[in-house]
């Protein structure tokens, strides 16, 4: 199957500003936007550069834009689009570094705020603590996050505001606030309930459409919201 | 640029991670990897992590001990093997106070699971004891490794160890037997970085890479086994490389053996249950190499789905909501890579590369061995997959992985903790950075020259064809041509890209330098092994021979080529037998 990629470049060693550029492929029609990168890389233009690893989708190497959209390259076959003429952009937002890699060390910066690690005040017993079904159930799709920057490079909030700690930061601080085993969820809501947190999340529903694990984050955050309002009451 | 730190690990993976969670309360302690930490390839283990807690019916550790030295078809040494069998409950609580989110009984405890080669003793109404499935493996869903790789960074970071991510290693700095550490140059940059530390971890990963239908990741790539050995690090049972009977067809995406412990059969073109043929009393829940080999000979025999090189597995009995809260992810990968829904479908699947049982020889308290008599290397630890305690022989158990890094990554910083008590740093060799820029001026200067990904193409086709499931001399003597062919071509190599931040091409070359290196000792130690044992199947020796066999291989690298040396298997309680399931 002939396939055309669309592929914006930057080089800062060469280029003075970002360029756009087609490089036509004939790959099987099974193969994934990942295995194309590699056919122009090991082919084309060993210059071309981008994150991978495990190629299916847990690590979250490798989100990029395809055709105007976030989502992982190892996670989407070329038979899955209708056109051939596929346009690949790194996930917007972020400084680019080359090519398709981006500088991620603010979307971590935001990540470690919310105090990502459960906290426990009690001395836990001699075997594991107990944790209900229902409880467990609870934070089941936040502790999917595989942290791949998706959902925050997507959020129209925090484009306009960099200072807002975004969707993925948001769910984790939501996977500990409602873990049954956390002693925490006060210090961190306090984190989180701020005009650069939680009340700067317009539910425009960017990041939902474009998780790779299909987290609903929105409902996280909103969750996050009613918390909130509770305690104030 | 020089830095400086008490300890070094390289690899943020399972192991790795949680040697740093135990040294980072007393020490200052960095990790260095050439990912961002939670993209290692721990991340990718789904099924689960084996523990006798009995949270779902009777268990004992002694079983555990049993299946895990059949398991590895006795090459396990069976000191190692208790104590990882022993301490595996307290790691699993462990874990699960630092908040790990196993999924859960219906009491609120850690769920467990069945998987292949973990049984338990039943008497049957004659009185004979058979040895049945047992349901032992700890779980969160089938993410069982994404959820324990997030909660031991999350420690990390709790703990403020320093990572360097995105830094590629390059040569290991050891003189006059003591370890003074690394050279990486770092991606975003493209300069060479030296570390200097008063000692040395490597929790590298595996190697699946070397072969062309794998589960393994791209950075799986075997770089600090390959690393150690040029270092002058001898390599441990090198030949024992396990295919995991269920790679998702064709690409070999792992698809967890939980699924067959949560019931699914493997069938063939004619719809047959082949298992029953191979091993009758566990069936699909018979150790990997087992089942490996006998879909690889269903396939070999004609009675692959269609003619095809791929079986059936199964799994349209166990139902939606089931497969939905149990094998998620997988069912997952099935509708994405394969196009088919498990509810309604069986999966195609094929064995694949997965697991590296041997590597860089160690002490159980983690301490890198320099010779097969028992000496070890000042100030250089290894634990996890690149490390052979040896816990898994031949042939390691499933959800015996997860455990041997989470436990020999703890013992390996506790013994780290107290070395580094009173260790002082050694000095570090003003030429410690020479030979790395040289390789580095050669690679911009050469303008034309060998493709590094024709090179890594055939050399992986061939080590699938001639050193896979089933091996023969014929076959490995020509395995051995290619290498040193390869790696004849490989000093021609060229580099395209001549820029220094992210070259990745030239990550690229380097790791291929790395698999050229182990891919040697893999297949010269399986040309010298001349029986059948686990992983390891010789078509032309067919049976295991305990008389001159029952050894772990020790190779060195010489001028001359690869020596293999050897040295016993620690024997205490089980003599070996032939092991039927």
């Amino acid at each position: 199957m002939k396939v055309t990629l669309n592929i914006r470049r930057f080089n800062p060693e060469k280029d003075e500003k970002p360029y756009r550029k087609d490089y036509e492929i004939d790959v099987p029609e099974t193969f994934r936007i990942l295995d194309c990168l590699d056919k122009v890389k090991w082919d084309i233009d060993g210059e071309l550069a981008y994150r991978r690893s495990c190629s299916h989708g847990i690590c979250g190497s490798d989100a990029m834009m395809i055709n105007g959209k976030n989502m992982l390259a190892c996670q989407v076959l070329v038979k899955d689009f209708k056109k051939k003429y596929i346009t690949i952009d790194p996930i917007p937002s972020l400084p680019v570094i080359k090519d398709l890699i981006v500088n991620m060390d603010s979307f971590f910066k935001k990540y470690e705020v919310v105090k990502p690690y459960l906290i426990s005040k009690e001395q836990p017993p001699v075997k594991e603590r107990l944790q209900s079904q229902a409880d467990r159930e609870l934070i089941d799709e936040a502790v999917n996050c595989i942290l791949c920057g998706a959902c925050s490079a997507s959020c129209p909030s925090l484009w306009s505001n960099e200072n807002y700690l975004g969707p993925a930061a948001m769910l984790k601080a939501y996977r500990f606030i409602f873990d049954s085993r956390d002693d925490a969820a006060d210090e961190r809501l306090d984190i989180v309930d701020t005009t650069d947190g939680l009340w700067r999340c317009h539910t425009i529903f960017n990041c939902v459409e474009v998780c790779p694990k299909e987290i609903n984050l929105t409902w996280h955050i909103s969750q996050m919201k009613k918390k909130c309002a509770m305690r104030e009451l | 640029m020089i830095h400086k730190h008490d300890l070094l690990i390289v690899g943020a993976g399972l192991a790795g991670l949680r040697a740093g969670v135990e040294t980072s309360k007393y020490h200052d302690v960095a990790i260095l990897s050439k990912l961002f930490p939670t993209r290692s390839h721990s991340g990718a283990a789904q099924g689960g992590i084996a523990a006798a807690l009995g949270n779902e019916e009777h268990d004992t550790v002694e079983w555990h001990i049993f299946d895990s030295v059949k398991g590895s078809d006795y090459l396990g040494d069976q000191d190692a093997i208790t104590m990882m069998c022993s301490e595996a409950p307290d790691a699993i609580y462990e874990l699960e106070h630092m908040g790990v989110p196993f999924s859960r009984t219906k009491d609120g405890k850690i769920a467990q699971r069945q998987f292949g080669g973990h049984t338990k003793e039943v008497k049957d109404e004659q009185g004979n004891i058979k040895r049945l499935p047992v349901i032992r493996a700890c779980y969160a869903a089938d993410r069982t490794g994404h959820v324990l790789l997030h909660t031991l960074y999350e420690q990390c970071v709790k703990n403020n160890v320093r990572f360097y991510s995105e830094y590629f290693v390059l040569s290991l700095i050891i003189r006059d037997g003591v370890c003074r550490g690394l050279t990486a140059f770092n991606l975003r940059d493209g300069q060479i970085h030296t570390f200097h530390a008063k000692a040395v971890m490597f929790g590298t990963g595996g190697y699946g890479r070397a072969f062309r239908v794998t589960s393994n990741a791209y950075a799986n790539s075997g770089d600090g086994v390959a690393i150690a050995f040029r270092a002058g690090i001898p390599l441990e049972d090198m030949e024992f490389v396990q295919f995991h009977p269920t790679g998702l067809y064709p690409l070999g995406i792992l698809v967890t053996e939980g699924a067959r412990g949560e019931g699914g059969y493997l069938k063939n073109r004619n719809g047959d249950r082949f298992m029953k043929e191979y091993a009758p009393t566990v069936m699909e829940l018979a150790p990997r190499d087992m089942v490996t080999r006998s879909i690889q000979t269903e396939i070999n025999e004609g009675r692959g789905i269609d003619g095809k090189d791929f079986v059936n597995l199964d799994l349209t009995h166990i139902g939606a909501a089931k497969l939905k809260e149990r094998l998620p992810e997988i069912t997952g990968f099935a509708k994405t890579y394969a196009g088919i829904d498990p509810v309604k479908q069986p999966i195609p699947i094929l064995p694949t590369a997965h697991y590296s049982m041997g590597g860089i020889p160690v002490t159980l308290k983690g301490e890198v061995l320099a010779d097969e008599k028992g000496n070890t290397v000042t100030g250089f630890y290894a634990a996890g997959e690149c490390a052979c305690v040896s816990v898994h022989g031949a042939n390691r158990l499933g959800t015996n992985s997860l455990l041997d890094a989470v436990i020999h990554g703890r013992r390996t910083g506790k013994t780290l903790v107290e070395f580094l008590r009173t260790a002082e740093l050694s000095p570090m060799p003003e030429d410690a950075e020479d030979n790395d820029k040289k390789i580095f001026a050669d690679l911009y200067d050469t303008k034309k020259g060998e493709n590094c990904d024709k090179i890594r193409v055939r050399l992986k086709e061939e080590m699938m064809n001639k050193c896979g499931v089933f091996r023969n001399e014929k076959d490995l003597n020509s395995m051995l041509d290619t290498i040193h062919e390869l790696k004849s071509m490989y000093k021609n190599v060229a580099m395209m890209d001549k820029s220094k931040v992210f070259n990745t091409e030239m990550q690229e070359i380097f790791e291929l330098r790395n698999l050229l290196e182990f891919s040697d000792a893999i297949v010269t130690g399986a040309l010298a092994r001349q029986e059948c044992r686990g992983a390891h199947w010789r078509t032309d020796h067919p049976t295991r021979d305990d008389v001159n066999w029952l050894k772990h291989s020790i190779a060195f690298k010489t001028e001359k080529g690869i020596e293999l040396k050897y040295k016993p298997v620690i024997i205490t309680k089980y003599q070996p037998q032939e092991r039927k399931y």
